[in-house]
């Protein structure tokens, strides 16, 4: 069972607490974008099998969005961190490189 | 090959079954093959299989990195179904149903193919709308169902529960014609007529690159060497991003875990199949008597082939609900399986930026129905480069926008 951890409320709870939102960090792209950018943002979706960043909301809590590290094979979540961020803290970058030396998402590794 | 029939099964019991061929050759791979097909589940085999029935490509290997119809082709609910509400969808869901008629035969391989009918429940007035739409959209399309009422639906399914809880049963989409089959007799069977065309099926043979040269495909590289190919076919299921990434695209598609469970045996009680999607659960009983139970998908992705308790809960909760005989069934066996979801849950069956490499996956929470049609619609892809069948399906509708939008009528909560 996937156990995921509130960076604002600081409250633990298992997935039926929380709602997952999709992928994290993406780049918004709106009219006047290009055919295919806009195509990226709204239905091209990272979908690797390891690392993943995405989108979690406490629903049955504070009711907040934020960002969590999670492998998709293991569940094991290498942290969460607040949504008002562009980038993974370094923290959570080293947690992953320690158990998946060599990763990359998308632009971070 | 030889041939399955009452004579064979009678000269066999007569000298211990001593006489039995295996049912398909595993050789080494050879350097090159004019088609590579990846994945070996239903939709490869039957896409390599038609490649040589149909358009008569034989120096065809189907490479596989577990064991054969070890995915969801084995991990499915098996359900055959083609009541789609768009175009595109009824056209090559009818047209895999309409293969399945004929599977046994075709493949001399008993599939059990059965078609036993097959109802949606309509329990909100929503839903009775939706499937009355539904079934005027499959009278135009040539797709036989019909509206019943709550009356008919009791008739023909008397351990259900009209009045539950939560919601009423208000009536039901019939198609008459869909059922079930084998799920694993169809992956066998498929094999067993590649191989004896002269196809190699290669197990735990798993890609772990794609070689392209000038924007063309070129071959694999695989955990047996390097294998050269003219055409490559994935047909992966819910590792598809994965390969597509060796092929350097990308593609509309994210994986998930859906899974399933079925009950200890009791005597026949269902004789047709029950999808309750306002609840979200649908059930069927299998030939041994097992009630077979088809639950949600994860929210998340993921890679797991597991599931998790609280999908199990709900499931179990919605079939309570509707078929209140079942609450003190024994669950005998879990199962998950990866999924691959696209946007607008149809599938993409399409060329891609790289030249000779065809993909065919997406097929998400609803495959098994689809296979026949779905190999036949793939085998033309890949040998003309183009299909009635196919047109619709590809990979670059997202971007125009042409989206065949069967979210409603997978009849899955997504």
């Amino acid at each position: 069972m996937l156990t995921l951890t509130c960076p604002y409320c600081g409250v633990s709870g298992e997935e039926t607490e929380f709602h997952a939102g999709g992928e994290a960090h993406l780049k918004r792209f709106g009219p006047g974008s290009s055919d295919e950018d806009f195509e990226g943002y709204l239905f091209v979706r990272e979908n690797q099998k390891g690392v993943h960043f995405e989108r979690w909301r406490h629903v049955y809590g504070c009711g907040k969005w934020f960002l969590a590290a999670r492998d998709t094979v293991s569940l094991e979540v290498y942290g969460t961190y607040p949504a008002q961020t562009t980038e993974p803290p370094q923290a959570i970058k080293d947690a992953i490189t320690a158990k998946q030396p060599g990763w990359s998402w998308r632009d971070f590794k | 090959m030889k041939r399955y029939s009452v004579f064979a099964v009678a000269r066999e019991a007569l000298r211990h079954h001593t006489g039995w061929e295996r049912a398909w050759r595993s050789p080494e791979p050879k350097k090159k093959y004019d088609a590579i097909i990846v994945g070996a589940g239903g939709h490869g085999l039957a896409t390599a299989y038609y490649l040589g029935v149909n358009h008569g490509i034989r120096n065809v290997a189907i490479l596989e990195k577990g064991w054969l119809g070890g995915g969801n082709t084995g991990r499915n609910t098996t359900i055959i179904r083609s009541n789609y509400l768009q175009d595109p969808s009824a056209a090559i869901y009818e047209k895999a149903r309409s293969l399945y008629e004929t599977m046994s035969q075709d493949l001399n391989m008993n599939v059990m193919f059965s078609p036993r009918g097959l109802i949606m429940l309509a329990q909100t007035h929503h839903e009775v709308r939706g499937y009355q739409r539904t079934a005027h959209a499959n009278s135009l399309q040539g797709v036989e169902t019909q509206f019943i009422s709550r009356e008919k639906v009791k008739e023909l399914v008397p351990i259900i529960n009209l009045d539950g809880p939560r919601y009423p049963v208000l009536g039901g989409l019939l198609q008459k014609r869909g059922g079930t089959a084998r799920h694993d007799a169809v992956a066998w069977g498929y094999a067993r007529a590649c191989s004896a065309m002269g196809m190699d099926v290669i197990q735990k043979c798993e890609v772990t690159g794609v070689r392209t040269q000038g924007g063309k495909v070129v071959g694999v590289s695989t955990n047996k060497g390097d294998i050269d190919c003219d055409k490559l076919g994935m047909v992966v299921a819910g590792h598809t991003s994965v390969l597509a990434e060796m092929a350097g695209f990308r593609l509309p598609i994210e994986s998930v875990a859906l899974q399933a469970l079925v009950s200890e045996p009791i005597k026949p009680c269902m004789d047709v199949v029950v999808m309750a999607n306002t609840v979200h659960g649908y059930m069927s009983q299998s030939d041994k008597g097992e009630m077979v139970i088809g639950g949600g998908t994860d929210g998340f992705n993921n890679y797991t082939q597991r599931g998790s308790f609280h999908h199990i809960e709900e499931t179990v909760r919605a079939l309570n609900e509707t078929f209140p005989m079942i609450s003190r069934l024994k669950m005998l066996r879990q199962w998950g399986g990866i999924v691959d979801m696209t946007g607008d849950r149809s599938p993409i069956l399409s060329k891609t930026p790289v030249d000779g490499i065809f993909v065919n996956c997406g097929w998400g929470t609803g495959g098994f129905k689809a296979i026949p049609g779905s190999g036949w619609a793939m085998a033309e892809l890949m040998a003309k480069g183009h299909s009635p069948l196919t047109e619709e399906f590809n990979m670059y509708r997202f971007r125009e926008g042409k989206f065949i939008d069967e979210s409603v009528a997978a009849g899955v909560a997504h």
